[in-house]
């Protein structure tokens, strides 16, 4: 039987541009170029090298995101993935992290799945706490935060590196994965690739499709709200000083008068 | 007065210094009352006390260390449905987060993550974020149900505000639905002597410019003379030149100690993620141009194998 692989991708603004928030204290999408959250890519990756490794498998790309989300999907078939759902609803702008979950939730459940895999974090609301949500809703384990990660029989093993030791995890399938940026390379999409991704289906999903109504999610339905949202200042400029043999001297010099030593 | 459920963070009993900074942070919205999962919960309760928990709620399962987290999550739901609390809090390590986000999914509640602050508000508690990489800073709360927070390391300074501390067993019952993940093999990680790196006062981190495993003694010498944490780029790190638990940024550590010291660290996005919020920042690069000085309280634009020993040897001298 074939393995029903489920990769959840986000699309994010480029963190190497100027972010901003818009006047709602939303994300302003508009100002930034988007792309597959970096560590999304992972995600994809490991995805790929499980299902290289089974006998049968097909990997669905999921996102939850507004019209040009539809920019990671493409990029994620491009790697290696099989097919894509898109869930788009003008209601969703504005959804925080448990209203995220239910629409992820309901759009695997719609899917089919034996697996779903996300990545660590996403690389603008960094929370990390998607996966274990899933895990929640879906009732199944949560194996999460994996540095190296592979199924057989049935069953997901993996290595997950924590703060104060490093454990060895197992679980029954179905289960939800997460893997970090230590799991290993995210491949380049090749030129067929590229070309053979275009072909790809992606179905589109709204609200309606999933049975969730308008005020479960959005602005209106979340359980929290930023009230304020604040440009950190500029740090005032430091001193700097060209090393000519003093360097060493002067920078203790510095720390001196302010303590550190 | 309203409680405030406060998850301790602890290594058999030991508690971790976040924790005592979520009790300093629950005072201001409640009563603390510590919930400790695990063996030793009568020497935790000691400390817990002494920095304002009223009460400490203890219970020992041997499923906490044989499935992942989500037996925990039973436990606290368990202390949650004892106390009725006003606000739970708990700290933003990536284990902290996922029991957080499991409580606030079946308690109906909202979650807000990596706080930096935590205060009262007339519509409950709220928190203070510093978001896309430190360059913005956002004010939130919790709209629905009782609020869920996770707070950085190094967000409060810890206070004594001593307290009963009375142990109570807390009853929890693990669902069988709860042991689906099982932790076959734990390796605890070997310490080095020097600070944990998110609770240390002092960091000095390493980059590429360090080129090698084989220099990084001499960042580990400036950090031993400083009494300071070691920590290193991702580029150190992909290269295998020091162990990823010592990584700082975007999917390292977050550190936010009172003085950062870069050695070889250009300064990219990611990395600035993890220490952007550093008191004093100080950078050693050999190229000017490093996006790195435009953070710093003070730069040196120089070879860091002559600036760095020079500055040991200065520290050790004036230290005696
Ligand atoms: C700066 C900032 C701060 C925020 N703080 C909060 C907060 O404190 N509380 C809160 O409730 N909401 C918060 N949000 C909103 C929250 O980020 C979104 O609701 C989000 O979709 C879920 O959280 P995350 O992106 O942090 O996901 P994470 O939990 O970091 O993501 C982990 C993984 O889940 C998957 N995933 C996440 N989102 C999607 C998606 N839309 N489509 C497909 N897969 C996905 C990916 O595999 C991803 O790698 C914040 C948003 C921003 C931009
Ligand atoms: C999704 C994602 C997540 C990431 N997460 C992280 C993260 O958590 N942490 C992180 O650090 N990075 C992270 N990165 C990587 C980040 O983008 C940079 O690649 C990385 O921080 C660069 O490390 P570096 O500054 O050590 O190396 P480089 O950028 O190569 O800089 C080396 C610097 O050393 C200087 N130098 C060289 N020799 C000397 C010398 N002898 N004396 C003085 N200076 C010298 C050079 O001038 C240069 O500025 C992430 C990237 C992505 C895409």
């Amino acid at each position: 039987m074939s393995l029903r692989i489920v990769v959840c991708v986000k699309y994010v603004p480029d963190a190497t541009g100027d972010r901003h928030f818009a006047e709602d204290l939303t994300v302003d999408r508009d100002d930034v170029d988007g792309l597959l959250s970096e560590l999304d890519e992972y995600a994809v990756e490991q995805a790929l090298q499980i299902k290289e490794a089974a006998d049968d498998a097909e990997i669905t790309v999921l996102t939850v995101g507004p019209e040009d989300a539809n920019d990671a999907l493409r990029k994620a078939l491009s790697m290696g993935a099989d097919k894509a759902v898109h869930v788009e609803d003008d209601d969703l702008h504005g959804t925080d992290a448990l209203g995220t979950s239910l629409v992820l939730a309901k759009a695997i459940e719609k899917t089919g799945y034996d697996l779903v895999v996300c990545g660590m974090a996403s690389t603008d609301g960094t929370m990390g706490v998607l996966p274990a949500l899933l895990a929640e809703r879906l009732n199944v384990p949560q194996v999460t935060q994996l540095s190296e990660v592979s199924v057989a029989d049935g069953k997901v093993t993996g290595r997950r590196d924590g703060d104060t030791a490093t454990e060895q995890l197992e679980a029954a399938l179905p289960a939800v994965v997460s893997v970090t940026d230590q799991s290993g390379e995210a491949r380049y999409p090749s030129f067929k690739g590229i070309m053979a991704a275009k072909k790809k289906p992606v179905e589109s999903l709204d609200l309606e499709d999933l049975e969730i109504e308008a005020d479960e999610v959005g602005l209106e339905g979340a359980w929290t709200k930023v009230d304020g949202a604040a440009e950190r200042p500029a740090r005032t400029a430091g001193t700097i000083v060209k090393d000519e043999g003093e360097g060493g001297k002067q920078l203790a010099e510095f720390l001196a008068g302010q303590k550190f030593i | 007065m309203a409680e405030v459920l406060v998850y301790v963070d602890h290594v058999d009993g030991a508690v971790r210094k976040p924790t005592l900074e979520l009790l300093t942070l629950a005072r201001r919205i409640g009563e603390p009352v510590a919930v400790h999962l695990g063996a030793n919960a009568e020497d935790a309760a000691k400390i817990l006390g002494e920095h304002g928990a009223v009460k400490v709620l203890a219970a020992d399962a041997p499923e906490f260390a044989e499935y992942l987290v989500a037996p925990k999550v039973d436990a606290l739901q368990a202390a949650y449905d004892a106390v009725s609390p006003a606000a739970v809090l708990l700290p933003s390590s990536a284990e902290g987060k996922e029991i957080a986000a499991r409580l606030a999914l079946r308690i109906g509640s909202g979650i807000i993550t990596d706080a930096v602050d935590v205060e009262a508000g007339d519509e409950g508690p709220v928190a203070t974020q510093s978001v896309f990489a430190a360059s913005y800073t956002t004010k939130s709360r919790i709209t629905k149900g009782t609020p869920v927070i996770t707070v950085k390391p190094n967000s409060a300074a810890p206070e004594a505000a001593p307290a009963a501390g009375t142990v109570e067993q807390l009853a929890v019952t693990v669902a069988d639905s709860s042991k689906g993940t099982k932790i076959v093999s734990r390796t605890p990680r070997e310490s080095t002597g020097r600070p944990d790196l998110t609770e240390a006062a002092i960091v000095v981190s390493g980059g590429r410019g360090v080129n090698g495993a084989e220099n990084f003694p001499v960042i580990e010498a400036l950090a031993d003379s400083l009494g300071a944490a070691v920590g290193a780029s991702r580029a150190a790190v992909d290269a295998g030149w020091y162990p990823h638990t010592n990584q700082v940024g975007q999917t390292g550590k977050s550190v936010s100690p009172q003085l950062y010291i870069a050695a070889g660290i250009s300064g990219a996005i990611q990395h600035r993620a993890g220490m952007q919020t550093s008191k004093t920042i100080v950078a050693i690069n050999k190229d000017e141009e490093a996006p790195i000085f435009d953070l710093v309280d003070y730069g040196v634009v120089g070879d860091l194998f002559d600036v760095v020993p020079t500055l040991t040897d200065e520290v050790k001298t004036r230290k005696g």
